[in-house]
């Protein structure tokens, strides 16, 4: 009933091109931006920050850089790890190097560190595809966690090899260390998310998302029509990697605060990132906070409901876990392969139809 | 189904906290790891931890007439869920936080800092958190890896009479916060003895260590020191037998000092020696309390097999110096139902000497402990023991003895110094 474009007068071009056409999307959206500003940060504790949010919206803002590129450009890409190292990294040294610029600015040159990063280790995409070039990011992710391994100018000569994020603060607030409210590093990991979430709508339905997907449905035709491949691809990987930066930059700085890069950027993470979209929603960036909150909540949802509330020992729930999760991965990949994103669009086109579906 | 997701998670965290009323009860939290690739390591510990609690409330109901509300989450040695795991248990009153990870120690140092809990991260974490001026929430006793470290290369000394210059030592390390945390320490010790070191890292989780080994035997290192953890130990005892090492001159860490570490390489593995801070095996009068207590009673954390074994025992004795410490706090503050704060100070006061080991049935079980506001860091005192393959069980071979405190002590000040500078921490007076 409410979910219908039929009265929903539009009268500029502007109005005609907007993301959300439906009116009942437009204000879903709006709400649930609203609460999570201004309801959100009254309610949040130390648990929901670190257990909850914080994971969503850095696991979700690294999905969304590599569905720019895999789900919008097509590139296979394994290095997301490796990315968000540099990432990670990046802030690290620039924050401890310049320790007067803002953690805002700082978290925003990671990703431009890791842009260019991203472009080096893109430069092989101009050669091979598929398979093979999910390979050579591969060779990135080993590469890089290796380099933060092995050179100690990268972990400024620690004992440990460890990197720990020093207390920062964004208008007199602080939102790194351990006496960071909960509510200021959710809201300062929000603003991010929220911001480059808007943008990479906006990028994916302009001319250069037109470019990607033309790159991703046949990148010969695409040439033969005039979408400069070295262009899209290269593009492709440097706001990807762009994204994936502050993604690292913030799992580092704001959520964990002190990181090794084998542990917390292994071949794992990369996995991690790649299922999130594939289950999610290739090229779409619902998709990406579906599938991150699919990957990342699941499990602590799990955990809770069975330890919590069941009382079973802790390792039987790790492995029921375990099982429970890739039953759901696969039982989601059956009923809907296009990822649950899908399932979210086919509701919404029967909601328009609803209730006379003929 | 987002929809109804969300409002699930949302639900069920929100039960999960509604379930952290702070109880009466002195809380313990066990971040244990009964599941990943370190889980062989992590059981024993875990099982020791519980059982002790258990022994405890059945035998003595608590700690001075309070009862022990002991809970556990599961970590897999990952930091994400360390943090995921100390967050949602803080809440309920927890009094010390032992994560059994140098990775989420050092997650956990500013956290536990700024939440006012103690941490014991006994035998791992940060060696440097010993200078309880700049560390003032976190405890390392009763011995660092630099102490473990300077301890090991002293019984070399011992063992080629005094003179080392020329020799050559390799370490093989988990390549993690965990097994480079020992490597200044043993460059400063070469520079001191002449000896020359060869650093062989392994990647996480260290199945795979044949180019390692390979460089070992082509180098014919005189001793080789192993900081490693997990199946890692099992593969770098397999490799060493392979290459036909002597096992003599392979010492390990004390986390690659458990039987399961050698059994599994089997006779190959005789002689293999590590550095222990506690006594091994069953014998000691507390066993039979837990027998009849715990393990009889079927109340026993895991199936009971591992009693005795060096993990299983590591476990008892962090427990038994965590409730030594409540103990002790109870008595400073005088109340029986002690705050974390309360905790902290009787952790910083904890005395434990050998009468008090003897009188709860662990009699010359580890070294005397003596915390203090500035040295948390505890005696430093280890022993080097041997394992016999044919009876499957580590002997002893040398006293408690402790540190070049000359070298550690000045690296310790050196490192904590750049912790407090780094994080703007005044150091305490004491």
């Amino acid at each position: 009933m409410i979910y219908r474009e039929a009265g929903d007068f539009k009268t500029s071009y502007s109005a005609d091109q907007q993301t959300f056409p439906i009116g009942f999307d437009r204000w879903t959206v709006r709400v649930v931006v609203i609460f999570a500003f201004l309801v959100v940060p009254f309610l949040i504790n130390d648990y929901w920050e670190k257990s909850i949010l914080l994971p969503f919206l850095i696991w979700s803002l690294a999905a969304l850089g590599l569905n720019i590129l895999t789900g919008y450009c097509g590139q296979l890409s394994l290095g997301t790890g490796g990315f968000m190292a540099v990432g990670a990294y990046a802030c690290y040294k620039l924050t401890t190097m310049f320790p007067e610029v803002n953690i805002l600015f700082v978290v925003l040159l990671a990703g431009v560190v890791t842009a260019l990063v991203g472009i080096l280790f893109g430069l092989p995409s101009l050669r091979i595809k598929g398979f093979y070039l999910a390979v050579a990011t591969l060779a990135a992710q080993f590469f890089l966690v290796w380099l933060f391994n092995k050179v100690p100018w990268f972990y400024n000569y620690s004992a440990s090899g460890q990197i720990n994020m020093p207390e920062r603060e964004v208008l007199g607030f602080i939102v790194s260390g351990a006496n960071a409210e909960p509510w200021a590093t959710y809201l300062f990991t929000l603003l991010f998310v929220l911001v480059f979430a808007v943008i990479a709508r906006n990028l994916t339905r302009g001319r250069l998302g037109r470019s990607w997907m033309a790159i991703r449905d046949m990148d010969i035709a695409a040439e033969i029509i005039g979408v400069p491949p070295l262009q899209a691809k290269l593009s492709a990987f440097a706001i990807s990697s762009f994204y994936i930066g502050l993604a690292g930059a913030l799992f580092f700085g704001v959520y964990l605060g002190a990181v090794e890069p084998t542990e917390a950027f292994g071949i794992d993470k990369s996995f991690l990132v790649l299922f999130m979209i594939i289950i999610g929603g290739l090229g779409s960036i619902a998709g990406s906070f579906i599938g991150a909150a699919f990957m990342v909540l699941l499990p602590v949802l799990f955990k809770n409901i069975m330890v919590g509330d069941f009382g079973w020992p802790t390792d039987t729930v790790q492995h029921f876990i375990f099982m429970l999760v890739g039953g759901l991965i696969m039982f989601f990949l059956i009923v809907e392969p296009h990822g649950l994103a899908q399932l979210w669009r086919i509701t919404k086109e029967k909601l328009r139809l609803w209730p006379f579906p003929h | 189904m987002k929809l109804k997701q969300l409002t699930a998670v949302t639900l069920a965290a929100t039960v999960a906290l509604g379930g952290g009323v702070v109880s009466a009860d002195l809380t313990f939290p066990s971040l244990s790891y009964r599941t990943g690739p370190y889980a062989p390591n992590g059981i024993p510990f875990a099982d020791g931890y519980a059982d002790y609690f258990t022994l405890l409330n059945e035998r003595d109901g608590g700690i001075g007439g309070e009862k022990i509300n002991f809970i556990e989450c599961e970590t897999g040695y990952n930091t994400e869920k360390g943090v995921e795991c100390y967050e949602s248990t803080k809440g309920q009153g927890s009094l010390v936080y032992q994560p059994l990870s140098t990775g989420i120690t050092y997650q956990l140092i500013p956290k536990v800092t700024a939440d006012n809990i103690p941490m014991h991260s006994m035998g791992y974490g940060r060696t440097s958190a010993a200078n309880g001026r700049v560390f003032s929430h976190i405890f390392n006793f009763p011995g660092t890896y630099w102490d473990a470290a300077s301890i090991i290369v002293k019984y070399i000394l011992d063992e080629e009479g005094g003179d080392i210059s020329g020799k050559s030592l390799a370490l093989v390390y988990h390549n993690s916060a965990y097994g480079k945390e020992p490597i200044r320490t043993l460059q400063e010790l070469s520079k001191k003895h002449g000896y020359n070191l060869t650093l062989l890292a392994v990647d996480h989780p260290g199945q795979e260590q044949k180019s390692q080994w390979l460089q070992i035997r082509r180098e014919r290192p005189d001793y080789v020191l192993m900081w490693g953890w997990g199946v890692m130990n099992q593969v770098a005892i397999q490799e060493a037998a392979n290459i036909r090492y002597p096992m003599d001159h392979f010492i390990g860490v004390w986390w690659s000092a458990s039987e399961n570490d050698v059994i599994p390489a089997g006779e190959g593995a005789n002689g293999y020696k590590a550095i222990n801070f506690h006594g091994v095996g069953s014998d000691y009068p507390l066993y039979n309390d837990l027998k009849k207590y715990v393990v009889d009673a079927g109340k026993a954390a895991g199936d009971g097999n591992y009693l005795g074994t060096v993990l299983y025992n590591r476990g008892i004795y962090a427990a038994v110096l965590a409730s030594e410490a409540a103990r002790t706090a109870q008595e400073i503050h005088g109340v029986s139902d002690i705050t974390p704060a309360q905790m902290r100070d009787g952790m910083e006061a904890l005395k434990v000497d050998q009468a008090r080991m003897a009188e709860l049935g662990l009699p010359n079980f580890g070294p005397d402990i003596n915390v203090t506001c500035a040295s948390h860091g505890g005696p430093g005192e280890a022993a080097i023991q041997q394992w016999d393959a044919a009876s499957k069980s580590w002997t002893r071979i040398t006293g408690f003895s402790g540190a070049d405190r000359e070298v550690v002590d000045a690296l310790i000040a050196e490192d904590s110094a750049a912790y407090a500078t780094e994080n703007k921490i005044t150091a305490r007076d004491c």
